[in-house]
C-alpha cells in the first residue's frame, strides 16, 4: 500500500515538474498579441510552426499552431467548440458544402469578400480562378448563405489518374502516350490485365471518391446543366445518361479492371499499395504525389508515374475533373482579434510563404504567381487545373442520403450485385422520397 | 497404465492448443515490433522474420518527434488517478449493493449499470458542453473526472457479481470480532475479490491509456495531451509514417502489458478455499 | 351468484394484501431513514452516485432531449419534430440490416468466441506448467489498436496472395480461394473473425478469475465420490459459474454490437452495406448527413434495444437463481 503511495506521489511529482519544464520553449507573449489556429494536418504541423515562428519574427504576432487529428476527432471538436462559442482565432472546416454553410450560418464564419476585393482586388488576384470559386457561395446558392468569399486557400488540388509508367512499358503501352478515348482506356486495361497486374485502384471504400469518378464521366456525358437539373429533381437517375455513366463502371468489372478488393479499399491504401506497385493506375488526388515519393524513397527505384485526364467518353462536352482549394481556413467572426487574424492569413498566402508550402507540403500553391517554384513532379496536374470543376461550386447539391446510395450503388455494381438498371431505379426510388420529404 | 497414456495424450493435445492460439496472438505483436525497425518501404516488401539491418534508432525517433516525455508522464498520471478512484468508489457502491440493506437499493442499481447499456456514441459533445459550462474545459480535472464515471457502471458490475459469491461466515466472524461495516470492506471483502479487482484494473488502465476522442475534445494544449496524441503526429492525413508509428505504437504498448503482468499473478485459486476451510 | 361472490372476495383479498404490503413498505422507509446505520449505508454509493448525477446524466438526457429535434450540430436554431426520428428510425431499412449484421457477429461471439475463451480457461485453471505464460498471451490481442490489427487482417484476408490464401492453396483446397472482405457472401464472417480473435481474451480473463474463486476442495470430494471429468464440469463447474457466464454473455453483448474500429480498420461498412453496423450508421447520420438530431434518436433506439435483451438476460439469471 505504501508502495503505490509512494508511486502516486512521484507520479504527481513528475507531472508538475514536467508540465512547467514544458514552458520553457513557448514563446511568451500578452495574449492581444497571441493567436490560436486548429488544424487537422498531421504531417505539415512543422511546416505551420515554421512559418509562425518566420511571422513572429517579423511582426512580434505569435500564432499558436494546435494539431487535432484524426479528422474524425477534429470535426467533432470544431462542432462542439461551435456549439459553445469556444472556436480559436482561425481554423478549418472539414467537411461538405453543407457543413460550411452551416458553419457560416451560425456566425462562427467572418466574410471574407470585403477584404479580398480591398485595393482593387489585391488579395483575390493572386489566386487560382478555381480556388476562388471553391471558397465562395455563389448568389442564389441553395443553402440561403449570402453570397462572397468565406475561407482562404493555401493550395489547389485536382483528383485524376496517374499511372505507373513501367507497369505500362511492361504492358506495351507508350509511357507517353496514355489512352485518351475510352476504347483506348479499356484495351490499355487489358494489356495491363495481360501482364497479371491490377489495372484500377482508387479509395472506394470511402464514399466520395467513387462518386467523383462518377461525376467526372457525367460531366462528360450529360453536361453540367443536366447534372443540375437531375440534383433538383426534374431528371430521373433513369435517364439513358446516367444509366450509360453506371454502364461504365459495370463494363471496367465485368473485364476485371478493378483492383481486387477496391470497394472496401480507403484511399490510404489505395495510395499505399500504388506506390508498392500493386496496380498501374490510380484515381487519386495530387497530394497523392507526397505520398507516393515519401513510401518509395528507399526502395530501389524510385516511383516513375505519370498524369492523365479521365478518359473521354463523348464527344458532346469536355472532358472534366475534380479541382480547387485543398486546404482551407476560416476566420472566427466572433474573435476580437479578428483583424490581426485577417493579416496572418494574407501573409500565409504571399508567394515566398507559399512558395516554402509548396516545396514542404508537396502541393499546388493557391497562389498563381509562384507556378514556377512548383515542384516538377505536379506540373502535370497544374496543366489539368483548366479542365477542373468542383460540385461544391454548383448552385444545387444533391440530397445527402442521395448521395449516400449512390456512392453504395457504384459498390454494388462493382462487385456485381446489381446492375446498372437496378440501381438507377433504387435511386430514382430514393430521390422522389426525399423530394416529397422536402415539401 | 492406459490412464497414464490418455493423460499424456490429454496434456499434448492441451498444449498444442494453447501454443497455436498463443502463437495467433503473439505474431501480431511480433509484426508490430520487427516493423518498427525497417524502413516505410521495407514493412511491405521485406517479408523476412526479422530485418537484416534493423533501425534501432526509430525508437529514439519515435520518442522525440512525437514528443513522448510529456505525453508519457501525462498518461501515467490519468491513468493511475483514474484507476485508482475506479476501484475505491466502484468496490465501495458494489460491496453496498452486495451486502448491505437500504432503500431502493434495487432502483439504484440498475440505474447506474443501465448507462453502460445505453452507449451512445455523440454523447462526447454533450459532455463537452457540460464541462465547458462547470468550467472544465482544457483542465486535467475535466478530463479525469468523466473518465470515472464512464468506467464505474461495468466495474461495479462486475465486483457486485464477484462479492455475491463470498462466504458470509467470513463477514459474521469479522463482524462479531467487532469490525465496522467499512473494516469489513477493507479487511474481508477487498481481499476475498482480488481476481475481480485485478480485472477491473487491468481493463481500464487499458481503456484509459489509449484514450484520445475526450482528450481531444476537451483539453487544447499539447501539454496535458496523453499519449496517443505523441501517435497522431506520424498519422498524417494521408502520409503515414509507419516504421516511426509502429515504433511508438511499442513503446504505447510496453506499460499496459507490465500492468496486466502484475496485476495477472492475482487472478489466482486459493484465496477462498482456504478461508473456507478455515487455513 | 356464488361464484361471482367467490371472486370478488378474492378480489377484495388480493387488494387488502396490497395495501397491507404498501403500508409495511411505507411503515420500513420511514424506519429506514430514522436509521443512522441505514443512512450509513447510502455513503458507500453517493460518490459513486454523485459522479453518475453530473457526468452521466446530463449528456443522457440532453440526447434524448436532441432527438426529438432536427438539428444539423451547429445552429442555435433546432425545429423541434417530436416523435419523427424515431418513427424514421423504425422505417429505415439501412438501419435494421446494420442491427442485423450486428446481432450476427454477437451470436457468433457469443457462441464461437466465448466458448473458445471457456475452453482455454479451463485449460489454464489446471496447474499445468507455463500456465501464467498463456495467460499473458492471451491477452495481448485487445491491447493492439485498431490500425495494428487492421494492417494485418488485411494482410492475411488479401486476394490472392494473402497468408490465408497461400495456406489454402498449399493444402489443395483452390476452390476456397476468394476475396474474404470484399466479397459480400463472406464480408461479414471475416470481419467477425478478426472480432473474435481479439474478443476472446476479455471473456478469458473474466472466466479465468470466476474459475479461480471455485476452492478445490469441492473438486476433490468429488473426484473421491467417483465423478469423472465430465461429471465434475456439469455438476460442479457450470453450477457455479453461471452468475459469471451471465455477466460474460451481457458483456459480450454489449462489446460485440457496439463493434466499430474493427469494421473501420478493415471494410468501413462495405461492400455495399454489407458489413455496416448500428455504430457506423449513427457516425454517418451524425457526419455525413449532418444530422445530428436524428443520430441521437438512432444511439437512443439502440440503447433500448441493448438495455432490454440485458435486462431479460439479468431477470433470467435471478430466476436461475432462485431454483
Amino acid at each position: 500500500m505504501r508502495r503505490i503511495m509512494g508511486l502516486m506521489i512521484g507520479i504527481f511529482a513528475a507531472v508538475l515538474i514536467s508540465g512547467c519544464a514544458v514552458k520553457k520553449d513557448k514563446i511568451d507573449v500578452p495574449p492581444e498579441k497571441q493567436l490560436t489556429m486548429w488544424h487537422w494536418l498531421s504531417d505539415r504541423q512543422d511546416v505551420l510552426e515554421k512559418l509562425s515562428k518566420k511571422y513572429y519574427e517579423k511582426t512580434g504576432i505569435y500564432v499558436k499552431m494546435e494539431l487535432f487529428s484524426p479528422s474524425e476527432a477534429y470535426k467533432q471538436k470544431i462542432m462542439a467548440s461551435a456549439q459553445t462559442d469556444t472556436l480559436p482565432e482561425i481554423y478549418g472546416i472539414l467537411g461538405s458544402k453543407r457543413d460550411k454553410a452551416n458553419f457560416i450560418k451560425s456566425g462562427h464564419v467572418m466574410p471574407l469578400s470585403a477584404e479580398m476585393k480591398k485595393n482593387d482586388s489585391e488579395w483575390k488576384k493572386q489566386f487560382f480562378r478555381q480556388a476562388i470559386n471553391s471558397v465562395s457561395f455563389s448568389e442564389g446558392n441553395e443553402f440561403k448563405v449570402p453570397a462572397g468569399i468565406y475561407e482562404v486557400p493555401l493550395d489547389v488540388v485536382t483528383i485524376q489518374f496517374i499511372y505507373n509508367k513501367d507497369i505500362f512499358k511492361k504492358a506495351g503501352i507508350d509511357p507517353d502516350n496514355p489512352p485518351v478515348t475510352w476504347e483506348e482506356f479499356v484495351k490499355a486495361g487489358e494489356k495491363v490485365k495481360a501482364t497479371g497486374v491490377d489495372y484500377l485502384i482508387s479509395g472506394f471504400g470511402e464514399p466520395w471518391l467513387a462518386s467523383c469518378l462518377a461525376s467526372n464521366f457525367a460531366w462528360n456525358i450529360m453536361g453540367e446543366n443536366k447534372m443540375l437539373a437531375t440534383y433538383r429533381g426534374e431528371v430521373s437517375y433513369t435517364d439513358p445518361d446516367w444509366i450509360k455513366v453506371f454502364s461504365l463502371f459495370d463494363q471496367l468489372a465485368k473485364k476485371g479492371l478493378f483492383a481486387s478488393g477496391i470497394v472496401i479499399l480507403s484511399n490510404k491504401e489505395a495510395e499505399l499499395n500504388f506506390s508498392l506497385g500493386r496496380a498501374a493506375l490510380a484515381f487519386n488526388g495530387s497530394w497523392a504525389v507526397n505520398v507516393y515519393d515519401e513510401m518509395t524513397k528507399e526502395a530501389a527505384k524510385p516511383l516513375d508515374y505519370g498524369v492523365m485526364l479521365p478518359p473521354k467518353v463523348s464527344n458532346a462536352n469536355p472532358v472534366g475533373i475534380w479541382g480547387g482549394a485543398g486546404t482551407r481556413l476560416v476566420v472566427n467572426a466572433k474573435s476580437s482579434k479578428k483583424d490581426l487574424a485577417v493579416e496572418f492569413l494574407k501573409w500565409l498566402t504571399m508567394p515566398e510563404q507559399q512558395k516554402e508550402w509548396a516545396i514542404e507540403t508537396k502541393n499546388i500553391p493557391a497562389n498563381k504567381n509562384c507556378i514556377d517554384l512548383v515542384p516538377d513532379k505536379v506540373k502535370g496536374f497544374l496543366e489539368a487545373m483548366k479542365y477542373a470543376y468542383h460540385p461544391d461550386t454548383f448552385p444545387v447539391q444533391e440530397d445527402p442520403v442521395v448521395q449516400e446510395a449512390f456512392s453504395k450503388g457504384l459498390q454494388a455494381i462493382i462487385i456485381q450485385e446489381k446492375t446498372p438498371q437496378q440501381v438507377a431505379e433504387e435511386l430514382d426510388k430514393l430521390k422522389k422520397k426525399q423530394m416529397e420529404k422536402q415539401k | 497404465m492406459w490412464y497414464k497414456v490418455k493423460k499424456v495424450l490429454g496434456y499434448i493435445g492441451i498444449y498444442t492448443v494453447l501454443s497455436a492460439v498463443a502463437l495467433s496472438c503473439l505474431f501480431p505483436l511480433y509484426w508490430m515490433f520487427t516493423s518498427s525497425l525497417k524502413s516505410q518501404y521495407g514493412i511491405f516488401t521485406d517479408m523476412s522474420l526479422f530485418p537484416i539491418s534493423p533501425r534501432w534508432e526509430n525508437f529514439a525517433l519515435a520518442w522525440t518527434q512525437g514528443g513522448f516525455g510529456q505525453f508519457f508522464l501525462n498518461s501515467l498520471f490519468y491513468t493511475f488517478v483514474v484507476v485508482f478512484f475506479i476501484v475505491i468508489l466502484s468496490s465501495l457502491a458494489a460491496f453496498a449493493f452486495s451486502r448491505l440493506e437500504f432503500p431502493f437499493k434495487g432502483a439504484l442499481y440498475i440505474i447506474l449499470i443501465a448507462t453502460m447499456m445505453i452507449p451512445i456514441p455523440g454523447a462526447f459533445i454533450a459532455l463537452f458542453v457540460l464541462l465547458k459550462n462547470l468550467g472544465l474545459v482544457n483542465t486535467r480535472i475535466g478530463y479525469i473526472l468523466p473518465q470515472i464515471n464512464m468506467g464505474l457502471p461495468f466495474a461495479i458490475f462486475l465486483l457486485k457479481t464477484f462479492f455475491d459469491k463470498l462466504p458470509r461466515e467470513l463477514e459474521d466472524a469479522a463482524r462479531i470480532d467487532g469490525c465496522s461495516k467499512l473494516g469489513i470492506w477493507r479487511h474481508v471483502a477487498i481481499p476475498l475479490a482480488m481476481p475481480a479487482l485485478a480485472v477491473v484494473i487491468i481493463f481500464n488502465t487499458l481503456a484509459v491509456w489509449n484514450e484520445y476522442l475526450l482528450a481531444m475534445l476537451i483539453l487544447q494544449d499539447k501539454a496535458k495531451m496523453p499519449l496517443p496524441r505523441g501517435l497522431m503526429v506520424f498519422q498524417g492525413a494521408h502520409l503515414v509514417n509507419y516504421p516511426l508509428l509502429m515504433a511508438g505504437m511499442t513503446i504505447t504498448v510496453v506499460p499496459v502489458i507490465i500492468v496486466y503482468l502484475l496485476m495477472q499473478r492475482h487472478i489466482i485459486k486459493g484465496i477462498t478455499a482456504g478461508a473456507l476451510t478455515g487455513q | 351468484m356464488a361464484f361471482v361472490d367467490k371472486s370478488n372476495e378474492k378480489i377484495n383479498a388480493l387488494v387488502r394484501k396490497y395495501i397491507n404490503d404498501a403500508k409495511e413498505n411505507l411503515e420500513y422507509l420511514k424506519k429506514s431513514f430514522k436509521d443512522p446505520n441505514i443512512l450509513t449505508n447510502y455513503l458507500f454509493v453517493l460518490p459513486a452516485f454523485i459522479l453518475f448525477i453530473v457526468f452521466g446524466l446530463y449528456p443522457f438526457f440532453k440526447v434524448f432531449q436532441l432527438s426529438t429535434m432536427a438539428w444539423d450540430g451547429l445552429s442555435k436554431h433546432m425545429t423541434f419534430v417530436g416523435m419523427q426520428n424515431f418513427i424514421e428510425v423504425l422505417h429505415d431499412k439501412v438501419w435494421w440490416a446494420s442491427v442485423l449484421n450486428a446481432s450476427w457477429i454477437t451470436f457468433l461471439a457469443l457462441t464461437i468466441q466465448n466458448g473458445v475463451a471457456l475452453i482455454l480457461a479451463l485449460m489454464c485453471a489446471k496447474d499445468i506448467r507455463g500456465g501464467h505464460v498463456y495467460r499473458v498471451i492471451f491477452y495481448l490481442p485487445p491491447v493492439l489498436s485498431g490500425i495494428v490489427i487492421g494492417l494485418i487482417w488485411k494482410w492475411i484476408f488479401r486476394y490472392p496472395d494473402g497468408i490465408l490464401n497461400f495456406a489454402l492453396v498449399k493444402m489443395g483446397m483452390q476452390h476456397l480461394v476468394r476475396d474474404w472482405l470484399s466479397n459480400p457472401a463472406t464480408a461479414l464472417n471475416a470481419v467477425a473473425v478478426v472480432h473474435m480473435w481479439r474478443g476472446f481474451g476479455w471473456g478469458f480473463v473474466i472466466l479465468l478469475a470466476g474459475l479461480q474463486n471455485i476452492p478445490h476442495q469441492i473438486y476433490e470430494a468429488a473426484r473421491v465420490d467417483g465423478a469423472n471429468a465430465w461429471h465434475r464440469f456439469i455438476y460442479i463447474t457450470v453450477p457455479l459459474m453461471i452468475p459469471v457466464f451471465i455477466l460474460v454473455s451481457i458483456l459480450t453483448i454489449l462489446g460485440s454490437m457496439q463493434i466499430y474500429d474493427i469494421i473501420a480498420a478493415t471494410t468501413n461498412g462495405g461492400p455495399s452495406y454489407h458489413t455496416e453496423v448500428p455504430v457506423t450508421r449513427i457516425l454517418a447520420s451524425m457526419q455525413g448527413a449532418g444530422r445530428f438530431g436524428y443520430a441521437c434518436a438512432q444511439g437512443i433506439v439502440f440503447g433500448v434495444l441493448l438495455l432490454s435483451v440485458s435486462m431479460f438476460q439479468l431477470w433470467v439469471s435471478k430466476k436461475m437463481k432462485q431454483e
